[in-house]
């Protein structure tokens, strides 16, 4: 066997002209292949005890009713899927889940970039103001959102700041359209830093002279954004987009510790039923059932971005 | 060492790295001694030292048993980790519960108790006032021992009562003139005039303490017809929004003001909230104030069972046995109001406590217990809760149709009370 030489894995390596040799199983191609399976052995076991079983067994769950107290699994079939087109409330839940994850994407994005737009020059503190719209991030969900319970109290300190101005303030929380505000501004304000961050790189990432020659050539500042800025950072765009709806989706925290879904349904977002149904309610057929409608409303969207990235992302290649 | 063993060996390596990481922690080598873990949700310290302490003694007989637990979960968590724990097959031997009760005993969960608690020598069964054991048993069979019977006061803190003028006469309090005092308080120093502890607009049962005595309550007593309809119960709610929007004497959703730190003139809390009381202010307490049905008592409970899932199921069995004699029963009363009469005494309570007298204790307490309601507790009581919750946002506005909103409650729960 020539050294140095690589075949497919699972065929024989052989020097050209050489005689094959047969009956040798253990060949530097299986060998090389099994290294490689072995590397990605910690990865793929997360993957299939983490992901792959959990949504398995959300699949059985789902055409099961489960007594979680005797341990029952009594078999039901379609009839969790038929009791979630039979929900009364779930019309209302995918309503508050569509408003609070278009509002999230849509703010979070157009602040992100904005943010970043503004923050990707030299000037004297512009660290310090990356460093303060980035600091939400890093701070525990829970934390934020407790400090912004306080804040949009009737009695709070948001109101407490209007009333120095003159302004009689609502009561944040405690009706659905000002509630459904609240929600989206704290988690949109706790996670922009992140989409910032990401803009601020692929900004400084498109070629000074590009933008040397639009003005050149008379460009406005308007025109430079929407015909250079944006299709160079498009593929940051796709990226945000993506985290930012599965994000926005997965909101939990907000929604637990700020209103508990309330008042009456206006801010329940179905990650938020799916926790009620099968944790609080224990009815973890239905809860499975919802769970996997989450799955299924991610990997659409996601797949859809996907394709539609071909009409509007720029690749250099 | 060749380039593809280098790579083999490194990824082994890798490999076996994970599985260790993904195995730490793997459980001690079986042995054939009874390790006992009892959930509870208080983490004072106190009180777990005294539930060590009586667990070492027991061990100290029972050579069988190895150890005894007490696993302190959050309060707000400790229903969902409870079940949790069950459905993962990880279920306590022994566990406190409260509105979970229902669930747990209807669906086998709980081991029946009477038997062996009767059967145990001293214990003396009879002493348990019959009005506390009613929720934790099904057909006269006893599945937890109800260890805390907290009936609902109201606590005054009279430094603003005098701040704002006003006297109260606890002789003949009524409802009415709580809320006229709360709004003269609330008038003269902007706090907030009376509160429901832990309602928060949100805890719905806990206005029980109100509406008993109206003559309302959430449901019949079998729990299959809803009770948010009856005129007392309209009556109630009325009274609780004109309190809130016309009267200004409870403070409204999504203000803050907490009794224990000085924000309001009255709170309907349970007696063992006394802890919180700091010595901030002046304060008295009084029984709940009469409503249009009269006087009335409410508490409210938690109790202390056996999973049956438990594989030492007998050995839970017999230490709580020993936990509740009267011996220890005795002890748990100077933290939890006794289900046992012979502990009911105000005497016997103010021995071990310093923020009421044995007067104050008699009439709060000893008086309440034999005569008082529970809060309002049913099958899937977090469903049930969240339900009525989601209707009832609606009532708390200034232009709620208050009838249209009870009947809305009933409708979206009388589903569950029948399915109950």
């Amino acid at each position: 066997m020539a050294i140095g030489t690589r075949s497919a894995p699972g065929t024989a390596a052989a020097a050209p002209g050489a005689p094959a040799r047969r009956g040798r199983w253990w060949t530097l191609g299986r060998a090389d292949a099994a290294a490689g399976y072995l590397f990605i052995a910690p990865q793929l076991l997360g993957v299939l005890v983490f992901v792959i079983v959990p949504v398995g067994l959300a699949v059985w769950y789902s055409l099961n009713d489960w007594n979680v107290f005797t341990g029952e699994l009594t078999y039901v079939g379609g009839g969790n899927y038929q009791a979630a087109l039979d929900d009364p409330a779930l019309p209302s839940v995918l309503g508050a889940t569509a408003v609070f994850s278009g509002g999230v994407v849509a703010l979070n994005i157009v602040l992100g970039l904005a943010l970043a737009v503004m923050l990707n020059r030299r000037f004297k503190g512009a660290v310090l103001f990356r460093t303060l719209f980035f600091s939400p991030v890093v701070v525990s969900v829970v934390a934020w959102t407790l400090v912004w319970g306080f804040l949009l109290q009737d009695n709070g300190g948001i109101n407490g700041a209007l009333a120095m101005i003159g302004v009689d303030g609502p009561n944040w929380l405690q009706s659905g359209p000002t509630a459904m505000v609240a929600v989206t501004f704290t988690q949109v304000v706790r996670s922009v830093g992140i989409n910032m961050v990401l803009f601020l790189a692929a900004l400084q990432g498109v070629p000074g002279e590009l933008y040397e020659a639009a003005r050149l050539d008379g460009a406005d500042s308007r025109r430079i954004f929407f015909k250079i800025t944006l299709p160079l950072i498009s593929p940051t765009l796709l990226l945000t987009a993506i985290i930012t709806i599965v994000g926005a989706l997965q909101s939990f925290a907000q929604i637990a510790v700020l209103t508990e879904g309330g008042p009456g349904l206006s801010t329940t977002v179905l990650v938020y039923y799916v926790f009620q149904q099968a944790f609080s309610f224990n009815d973890i057929g239905y809860g499975s059932t919802l769970a996997l409608m989450l799955l299924t409303f991610v990997m659409v969207l996601t797949v859809i971005q996907w394709q539609l990235r071909r009409k509007w992302v720029f690749y250099e290649d | 060492m060749p380039t593809t063993a280098k790579k083999l060996v490194s990824a082994l390596a890798l490999g076996t790295l994970a599985t260790t990481a993904a195995c730490g922690g793997g459980t001690d080598a079986a042995t054939e001694d009874i390790e006992l873990r009892m959930s509870v949700w208080t983490s004072n310290e106190d009180q777990l030292a005294l539930f060590d302490s009586i667990a070492d003694a027991y061990i100290a007989d029972h050579p069988e048993i190895k150890s005894i637990t007490f696993e302190s979960l959050p309060f707000e968590e400790y229903n969902t980790t409870l079940t949790t724990q069950i459905a993962g097959g990880n279920a306590p031997d022994l566990a406190w519960m409260g509105d979970l009760s229902a669930d747990l005993i209807d669906s086998g969960a709980l081991v029946p108790l009477t038997e062996t608690l009767e059967g145990t020598e001293g214990w003396d069964y009879p002493d348990l006032v019959p009005s506390v054991t009613g929720e934790f048993s099904r057909d006269g069979e006893l599945y937890a021992y109800p260890f805390s019977n907290s009936p609902f006061a109201l606590y005054v803190n009279t430094d603003l009562l005098t701040e704002a003028g006003q006297t109260l006469d606890p002789a003949g309090l009524t409802w009415d003139k709580v809320s006229e005092i709360g709004a003269a308080v609330h008038d003269a120093t902007s706090k907030g005039g009376f509160v429901v502890n832990d309602f928060n607009y949100s805890s719905w049962n806990t206005l029980a303490t109100i509406w008993t005595g109206f003559g309302a309550s959430a449901w019949n007593e079998d729990g299959t017809e809803c009770g948010f309809t009856s005129p007392e119960m309209t009556e109630a709610f009325t009274f609780l929004h004109k309190a809130i929007y016309t009267d200004e004497s409870m403070p409204g959703p999504g203000t803050t003001a907490d009794f224990f730190a000085g924000d309001a003139a009255f709170a309907v809390a349970q007696v063992s909230r006394a802890g919180n009381l700091d010595g901030s202010f002046a304060y008295d307490i009084a029984p709940l104030p009469a409503g249009p049905a009269g006087d009335y008592s409410v508490i409210g409970q938690a109790g202390m069972g056996v999973l049956a899932s438990s594989a030492n199921a007998e050995a839970a069995t017999g230490f709580l046995a020993f936990l509740t004699n009267p011996e220890n029963a005795a002890q748990l009363a100077q933290y939890f109001p006794p289900p046992r009469q012979s502990l009911l005494t105000g005497e016997a309570l103010a021995a071990n406590n310093e923020k009421f007298t044995a007067e104050q204790l008699q009439t709060v307490v000893v008086d309440q217990i034999p005569d008082a309601v529970t809060l309002p507790n049913h099958t899937n009581p977090a469903e049930i809760a969240q339900k009525a919750k989601t209707e009832l946002d609606a009532m708390w506005a200034p232009d709620a149709d208050i009838p249209g909103v009870l009947a809305s409650v009933c409708s979206a729960i009388d589903p569950l009370l029948v399915a109950g």
